[in-house]
Order: structure tokens, then C-alpha cells, then sequence
């Protein structure tokens, strides 16, 4: 048996050397890995809690003091005890008094009020209103309740208490998907005027496909002109299509609104050149056109980098071959160097789908009511309409689809073919 | 790609086509970027070329915005222009406090996000790195998730763990910075180690040099423009960024993008226009450090471009 020096057997002094030099490894890449961990995947799977997590109707945190409370206790017990489809009766509606009169001493009504008014909306002031009055409240509970607002006999309100009151939810995610729960409990669709978030992740694809079409057929030219010129000259081709990679998108896009807008530089120079009259500018600016060109202009680099790098290591002595055996120049074209450069339009593609699909500060600032994007709901979500939940929800959604293409991106081109100029 | 003699009517007049055609392109990638140098210097609060701009008439042109730049916000701006005049812009004008928050945040979001991007690309670039694909992946992510989906997990965390109280300046926003940054390290930094002779490093150990040695005078020195151009990225991606801070940084913390931003949605002025020159410049001068970095790895590697 061959032996090291020091009389190990030569196998297992290699396995141990090879296990040592994974550790080393490994070492190197850990506190990455954990700064990642901690500053990214936690905080994601944070949202992703939130977008199940249900506390609104259950739990009423004191920020002052940090002291997190139970609430609505005696109706999730009633809605425990009694299985959907219940008519609620004069236990039902006492149990309800009782978590007023909670709600009442902990200053929550709002709260409680604000997560069923997500899911039915003008609700949010009948609990307001009844804490308030919940100390005069008396037996039997159901008319003095009913009394109080005549709402409270609905049965989606009692629906909406009965989804609220368990902890964990899937209604987000229904909500996100234009769904809700109907009185009995099934899922059914919203109405037709109110369904918005189907349609904006329909036109979040549509839009990117389109964005992703353009960029193919603005790239491939130049990133074969490039490919075909000698070195010195592609370079200099190179730093333009550089330089817009490395302005910033601020300045990409407040640049496309003044070029756009119908007082800008387009529309006045068609003017000026008597293209188009002074009374019909092109409105392109505020709208879908506006979206299209400017996310076009500034996801093109990522379609000409991929594209450019297969293309310069493609041997042009095959297209001369088939030249030469006489091919016209567009049988060539099409049978000998196309073909080659599709890995180079699958990773341009795949990357500029992914970057357009969650696109949000050039749709923000120049798509208007009609160039908004899935992103740019999940902003006003979370800044506007304070609905935290759904926002993640969104973003959740948003998140899967982005992950799917990442990992058909890894699958197919690898993520360490990436290269930024 | 030279047309040859034998070319025929036909693919002679494609040939020009394609040119015009790709220089066409080349108009749409490079006008909009250039086009916001003229029109900052406007003497009128427009955003399209006057007819005075247009004759080079020079009454037309004004470096109004630049000054409106550099007075905005501070307590005397029509004071005579003595030291404490420009005191008072240092300490008050609100591009300029910007432009220092912008500047603090990048810097140390780039010191930390180059050190463990550079360390771990050394240790991604060992054949014998286990789990080197799924690790990749999870490092590079940053850059591929919505920076929306980005911002509003950090929100929570950030609010779930009170950073704001931790009295650290910037905390959260430089962290969220180097986070996303991070990426760009990594592809630059193992994209130089690809071409990287291991030879050399067990030379050097074969010599008598520990690894720390042999990392700072034979590794360091080869990787280093691909070290420089990643944090030049990781930089520039703080620099850039307006949704996390929207999202994360405290009322006090503007930077140059957020400031940026207000004025878009808000009013927007052509001191907008005179940022964007500014920062149109500045990208001018950094694409030129990487370019000469990228030539000079080359040389170092001995693959000279004919």
C-alpha cells in the first residue's frame, strides 16, 4: 500500500487534504453568505410571512410599551364552535359585545376595523362606532347590535370576521388574484369593475415580451456589426453601448421625458420640419409608449452584451463555406449563423424579461395611469393605500415568476456566463 | 466588415441599409444621454431647444441651473459670494447635502460590499468549492429580484428590528446598498479569476510564501483592476439607487437620487437637466477607468486586442 511520509495511508491523507481545501473554501464564502442571509433572504422571508400572516384581526400590539394583546378572543371561539354557514345567533352577538368592549380598552377598533374593511369595504367605521357605544350595550345583544348599524346582520361581514380570526391566511394571495371568499365560504371572483390585478399581471408580461422583442431586434444588428469589425473599431462601438449602461436611470428617464413629452424635443423638431402639425403632437409620454421606449432604451444593454460575446466567437469561415458551396447571403444567414447565436438570445432575452418584469422606477415616473407595472401596485400598497399584506402578497406572486425564469436562466445558461461588459 | 469587390447591386445596397440601420441604433442609445448637455445650459425654463439656443445666439444659453443648484435651500443665497457665503452652501444648500449623503452611503456600501465579494470570489473560483452553483446563485440574486420585492422585505425587517434607534447614521441604507451591490463584485471579480493560473499561487507556497503573502503580492496584484472595476460598480449601483432609500432611509438621509426623484414627480426644472449633465459626466469618467482597467487585466494576462 503506498504510504506518505509520516506513514498515512496515501488515500486517506489525499481524502483528507481535499476535505481541508473545502473547508478553506467554504470559509471564504461564509461571511458573504451570512451578510446575504441576514440582509437579504431573512428580510424576504419576512414579506413572505407577512403575506400569509393574519394578526390584524387577532393581535393588538401597543407600540408605546411594546405589549402585544390578543383580541376578538370570544368570537374566534364562537366561529371554532360553530362551522361555516352558521346563521350567527344571540351567543354570537354577545361574544362580539364582549371583544368590543376589549377593543374599546385597548384603543384597537381602527385597527380591527382596517382589516376587515380590506375585505369589505365602509366596515371599518361600524366598528369605530360600536366600540364606542359597547359599554351601553345590553342583552339581548343581536338587536341592540343590529340597532347600532343594520350592516352587522350581513353575512360577508360574518364571513369577512370569520377568515380574519384565524391566524394564517390564504385571502391575500385571493385578493391579489382578483378572488375573494363568498358568504358560503367558496371562492369566487370579484366583481368585474374591481378586478384590477389580473389584468396588470397580464400587462406586466405583455408589456415585457413586447420590451424584450424590441430589444432582439435592436441588438442583434449592432452586436453583429460589432462582432464583424476588427477590434479597435468594435471598441469604440462598445463605450456607446457602455455609456448608457453606466448613466444613471434617473437621468435615462428624465432624458426620454424631455425627448417625448409633447412640448419636448421630438415633437418640436417634427414640427419644425412640417412632419406634423402643431395641433396634433403625439402624446407618447404618460403612457404605455412612454414605458415601452424608455425600459427598451435602458434594458438594451443587457441584450447586446450576451449577444455581442457569443457572436465575436463565432468562426466566419462557416458562413464562407456555405458561401462558397453556394448559398445566397440570406440562406447562409439564416441556416449557418443564426442558429449559432441563439445561446446569446437566450441569456439577452431571459435577463431582459426578468429585469422588465419587475421594473418599477421608469413606469413610476413616466407610464402614467396606463404604463403602470405589477411593481408599481406593490409601491402604492405599501405606501399609499397602507395594505401591507397584499402587498406582499404581490410581491410574493411577483417574487415566484421572478425566481422561476432565474432558475431556467441557471438551468440553461449558468449564472457564471453573466458578464457585465 | 469591409464589403467585397465582388459584391453584387443587391448586397451592395443592403450593406448600406445595415450601416444606416445600426447607426440609427446607435442614435437611440446615445441622443437621449447627450441631448440633456445643451439643453441644462437653457436660459428659459424649458425643456426644449429655444430659437435663440438654436442660432448659438450666446443670450440663450445661461448656467442658471447650475447656480440654482448650488443655492437651493441655503439661508442667504443672494449674499455677497464671500467664505461665508460658501460656508453657508456647504452646510445648507441641499444638492450639496445631498451629494455628501450620497457619497457617505456609497462609500462605505462599497467598502463593505468589495471586502466579502472579493473573499468569497476567491473562494467561488476554487475547483473545490462544495455547493458551488446553488451558492452562486443565492449570490447573485440581489441583483435579479425586483428591486420593489428588495425594498419592501427590508421595510419590515428594518421596522422589526428598530435599526432607526440604533443611532448609526445610514445603517440600514448603507447595508441595503451593499447587499445590492454585491453581485456586481462577484461577476467581476470571478470573471478575472477564470483566466487565473493557479500555477502561480503554488509556486509561490512551493517558495516558502504563507497564503496571506501569497494572496497580497501574487493574487492581489493580478485581480486587482477586476477588484477596482467591481467596486466602481457596487459604487455606482449606491450612487444610483432611489427605492430603497424611499423605502428604508430616514426623513434627513436625501441623496442625490432621492432629491432627484422629488423634483421629477413634484415640479420638474431644468436644475434637474444640470444634475443630470453632472452625473452624465461623472459615468463618462468611470466607464473610462473601467475601460483602461479592463485593457490593462488584459496586458497583465497577455491577451493584448490586435
Amino acid at each position: 500500500m503506498l504510504t506518505t511520509v509520516g506513514g498515512k495511508p496515501l488515500k486517506e491523507a489525499l481524502a483528507h487534504a481535499q476535505s481541508r481545501a473545502k473547508r478553506r473554501a467554504f470559509l471564504l464564502v461564509l461571511p458573504l453568505l451570512a451578510f446575504i442571509v441576514v440582509s437579504f433572504i431573512f428580510p424576504i422571508g419576512q414579506m413572505l410571512y407577512k403575506s400569509v400572516s393574519n394578526t390584524g384581526f387577532t393581535i393588538s400590539k401597543d407600540f408605546g410599551t411594546g405589549v402585544s394583546t390578543p383580541i376578538m378572543t370570544n368570537l374566534a371561539e364562537w366561529f371554532e364552535e360553530n362551522p361555516q354557514g352558521t346563521d350567527p345567533d344571540e351567543t354570537a352577538y354577545a361574544a362580539l359585545a364582549a371583544d368590543l368592549l376589549v377593543l374599546r380598552e385597548l384603543k384597537a377598533p381602527g385597527q380591527a376595523g382596517t382589516r376587515i374593511n380590506y375585505e369589505l369595504s365602509g366596515s371599518r367605521s361600524m366598528f369605530t362606532k360600536a366600540a364606542r357605544k359597547a359599554k351601553k350595550l345590553a342583552p339581548p345583544f343581536k338587536e341592540s347590535i343590529i340597532d347600532l348599524d343594520e350592516d352587522w346582520a350581513d353575512p360577508s361581514l360574518w364571513q369577512a370576521m370569520r377568515t380574519a380570526s384565524s391566524a394564517v391566511t390564504v385571502n391575500f394571495y385571493l385578493a391579489a388574484l382578483d378572488r375573494k371568499r363568498a358568504d358560503d365560504g367558496s371562492v369566487e371572483m370579484v366583481p368585474e369593475n374591481r378586478q384590477v390585478y389580473v389584468t396588470l399581471f397580464k400587462r406586466t408580461l405583455i408589456l415585457s415580451l413586447m420590451i424584450t422583442v424590441i430589444c432582439f431586434f435592436l441588438a442583434f444588428p449592432i452586436a453583429h456589426l460589432m462582432a464583424t469589425l476588427p477590434m479597435r473599431k468594435s471598441n469604440l462601438l462598445m463605450i456607446l453601448v457602455l455609456l448608457p449602461f453606466w448613466t444613471s436611470l434617473l437621468v435615462r428617464t428624465t432624458s426620454w421625458m424631455i425627448v417625448l413629452q409633447s412640448q419636448g424635443v421630438l415633437n418640436d423638431a417634427m414640427v419644425a420640419t412640417g412632419i406634423l402639425a402643431d395641433e396634433n403632437r403625439i402624446q407618447m409620454m404618460y403612457n404605455q409608449t412612454g414605458t415601452v421606449i424608455a425600459m427598451t432604451h435602458i434594458l438594451l444593454p443587457f441584450m447586446v452584451l450576451p449577444l455581442y460575446s457569443v457572436m465575436s466567437m463565432i468562426n466566419p469561415s462557416y458562413v464562407r463555406a456555405a458561401r462558397s458551396m453556394g448559398a445566397t447571403s440570406w440562406t447562409a444567414f439564416r441556416r449557418i449563423y443564426f442558429p449559432q447565436t441563439v445561446p446569446g438570445i437566450g441569456a439577452g432575452a431571459l435577463l431582459v424579461f426578468i429585469l422588465s418584469v419587475g421594473y418599477y422606477i421608469t413606469p413610476a415616473l413616466v407610464g402614467g395611469a396606463d404604463g403602470q407595472l405589477i411593481s408599481n401596485l406593490i409601491a402604492f400598497h405599501m405606501t399609499k393605500s397602507l395594505n401591507w399584506s397584499l402587498a406582499a402578497a404581490l410581491a410574493a406572486i411577483l417574487l415566484g415568476a421572478v425566481l422561476l425564469l432565474y432558475w431556467l436562466y441557471d438551468r440553461l445558461i449558468g449564472i457564471d456566463n453573466l458578464k457585465l461588459g | 466588415m469591409a464589403l467585397p469587390t465582388h459584391a453584387s447591386t443587391l448586397e451592395r445596397v443592403w450593406h448600406y441599409t445595415y450601416l444606416t440601420i445600426c447607426a440609427l441604433i446607435f442614435l437611440f442609445l446615445i441622443a437621449p444621454i447627450l441631448i440633456v448637455i445643451p439643453l441644462s445650459f437653457n436660459a428659459e425654463p424649458y425643456f426644449t431647444f429655444t430659437e435663440k439656443m438654436l442660432k448659438f445666439d450666446p443670450t440663450g444659453f445661461s448656467t442658471r441651473w447650475y447656480d440654482l443648484l448650488l443655492t437651493f435651500g441655503m439661508n442667504e443665497p443672494d449674499a455677497v459670494r464671500d467664505s461665508s457665503w460658501w460656508a453657508d452652501a456647504w452646510n445648507n444648500a441641499a444638492w450639496i447635502n445631498a451629494a455628501k449623503n450620497s457619497i457617505i452611503i456609497g462609500f462605505f456600501a462599497t467598502v463593505i460590499a468589495t471586502t466579502l465579494g472579493t473573499v468569497a470570489a476567491l473562494g467561488l473560483s476554487r475547483p473545490e468549492m462544495p455547493g458551488r452553483r446553488i451558492i452562486m446563485a443565492i449570490l447573485i440574486s440581489p441583483m435579479i429580484v425586483p428591486i420593489i420585492i428588495t425594498a419592501t422585505g427590508l421595510f419590515f425587517f428594518y421596522s422589526s428590528i428598530s435599526i432607526q434607534d440604533w443611532g448609526i447614521p445610514y445603517l440600514g441604507v448603507i447595508l441595503a446598498h451593499a447587499t445590492l451591490g454585491i453581485p456586481f463584485v462577484i461577476i467581476t471579480v470571478t470573471a478575472t479569476l477564470v483566466g487565473f493560473d493557479h500555477s502561480l499561487t503554488r509556486a509561490a507556497a512551493n517558495m516558502g510564501a504563507s497564503p496571506a503573502r501569497t494572496f497580497f503580492k501574487v493574487q492581489m496584484p493580478l485581480i486587482l483592476p477586476g477588484v477596482i472595476s467591481g467596486a466602481l460598480f457596487a459604487f455606482v449601483t449606491s450612487f444610483d439607487e432611489v427605492v430603497v432609500v424611499l423605502f428604508v432611509g430616514g426623513l434627513d438621509e436625501q441623496t442625490i437620487p432621492r432629491q432627484m426623484w422629488n423634483g421629477i414627480r413634484e415640479q420638474i426644472s431644468p436644475a434637474i437637466l444640470s444634475v443630470a449633465t453632472i452625473l452624465v459626466i461623472i459615468s463618462i469618467a468611470l466607464l473610462t477607468v473601467v475601460e483602461l482597467l479592463r485593457r490593462r487585466s488584459e496586458k497583465l494576462r497577455g491577451m493584448s486586442p490586435q
